[in-house]
């Protein structure tokens, strides 16, 4: 790529590797949110045929007036967007294209990208239509890759605590669950709903569950996704040159007399969610150092013992 | 007068029924309350056993199946599912 590259660091790819996130406030700059909110093109209320219990009839319509690009999927990142749009300003800016690079190569291919609109309380108001949040889901489709892509969300604007911001599930990513099959679940401890400063970024892997909240205040809330996937094995891609000796070692477990320092990437890879379960929580641990494995390009690698003990199958005794 | 249900759904920690909540969902057949997805980030209730305290009626618990050869380390939906239910008296 042609710009500067500030790539994540192990710490932050671990906590990846556990979250299935990284959380940027603020990271983009207020032009480009501007400009980027310009070339949105305003919200108007329902116009003509348009009403509030047909919203995909009021985004098509939306869609057709806005100045944002479409872009063919499987299209090349770097030619996706023109430098001098807001989606090429903010692809290109250093932190943004390093976290990109760590986590999808430098080649990555556009898979798509949508505007999602959380309307006002009034926009529903006029039209006597109530307000729901959308379910939790995981988007696309049933993905047991061990690839994964990206879904960047991007919030332009501030998003207060009143306006819906996406709820998220820290450490859902690694479950293979078949898209809204997960409606059920209403509300899931340890659950994130997005407040945040504009021009804020979430780097989610695509497992992530999550969905819209409800918009109570009088503005339009927009978030713009883009999907990248990876175009290279995703391995060590990161600037890996905090990872230390002691990051590849086993450790005393369960019976310690110190304690284990958080930043460890053991210590990352094994901090619960609140919504484990006893037994299926281990198995999220299992799972991660599978998926740290991969990243690490190191099928040795373990953290606190738990994939080495259920590998361990002796040979034939001497 | 009609008898209305109202649902409630709760994951829990383990197959126990005294365990932990870590996830739930409400339903309600009165129309009194719209429960919708992220509406609470506190269950109503600590455990099923709680829920069954407060009149809950446990009417289906989600079965403990054996793990299929080479399937025994995927996650996917949550294990221990528990529906309740009240009978309300709509008048």
């Amino acid at each position: 790529m042609m710009t500067d590259s500030v790539k994540l660091n192990s710490r932050e790819m671990a906590t990846f590797a556990a979250d299935g996130l990284l959380r940027l406030d603020g990271i983009v700059p207020d032009s480009i949110n501007q400009q980027f909110l310009a070339e949105a093109g305003p919200f108007n209320k329902p116009q003509g045929s348009e009403r509030p219990d047909q919203p995909t009839n009021t985004l098509t319509n939306f869609m057709a007036r806005s100045q944002l690009p479409t872009v063919t999927a499987g299209t090349v990142l770097d030619t996706a967007y023109k430098e001098t749009t807001a989606l090429g300003g903010l692809v290109r800016l250093p932190r943004v294209r390093g976290a990109i690079e760590s986590l999808v190569g430098s080649n990555s291919l556009v898979d798509h990208h949508f505007l999602h609109l959380a309307r006002p309380r009034t926009f529903y108001e006029a039209g006597g239509v109530p307000q729901r949040s959308q379910h939790t889901h995981q988007d696309s489709t049933i993905d047991p890759r061990r690839a994964f892509d990206i879904q960047i969300f991007y919030f332009p604007h501030e998003v207060g605590p009143h306006m819906g911001g996406t709820r998220y599930v820290p450490g859902t990513h690694l479950r293979i669950v078949s898209e809204s099959a997960i409606a059920r679940y209403q509300n899931i401890r340890g659950q994130q709903h997005v407040v945040c400063p504009a021009g804020t970024l979430i780097f989610m892997h695509h497992g992530i569950w999550h969905g819209g909240g409800v918009n109570r205040s009088d503005e339009v809330r927009y978030m713009f996704k883009i999907r990248l996937n990876p175009s290279v094995p995703q391995v060590r891609l990161w600037d890996t040159s905090d990872l230390l000796d002691e990051d590849f070692q086993q450790r005393p477990i369960f019976f310690r007399k110190e304690p284990t320092n958080p930043n460890d990437i053991a210590s990352l890879l094994t901090r619960p969610q609140p919504w484990f379960e006893g037994d299926t929580g281990r198995l999220e641990y299992i799972n991660r150092i599978r998926f740290w494995r991969y990243l690490l390009g190191d099928e040795s690698f373990d953290a606190d013992y738990w994939v080495t003990r259920i590998e361990n199958e002796p040979s034939t005794s001497v | 007068m009609s008898t209305k249900q109202q649902v409630l759904v709760l994951y829990l920690s383990s197959s126990a029924l005294d365990a932990n909540v870590i996830a739930w969902a409400r339903y309600d057949g009165t129309g009194n309350d719209d429960h919708m997805a992220g509406d609470s980030d506190e269950p109503l209730y600590r455990s099923g056993v709680e829920a069954l305290a407060d009149g809950w009626r446990l009417i289906q618990a989600s079965p403990l199946a054996a793990h299929a050869p080479g399937d025994e380390f995927r996650t996917g939906y949550l294990k221990y599912e528990f529906f309740f239910e009240k009978l309300v008296d709509d008048d």
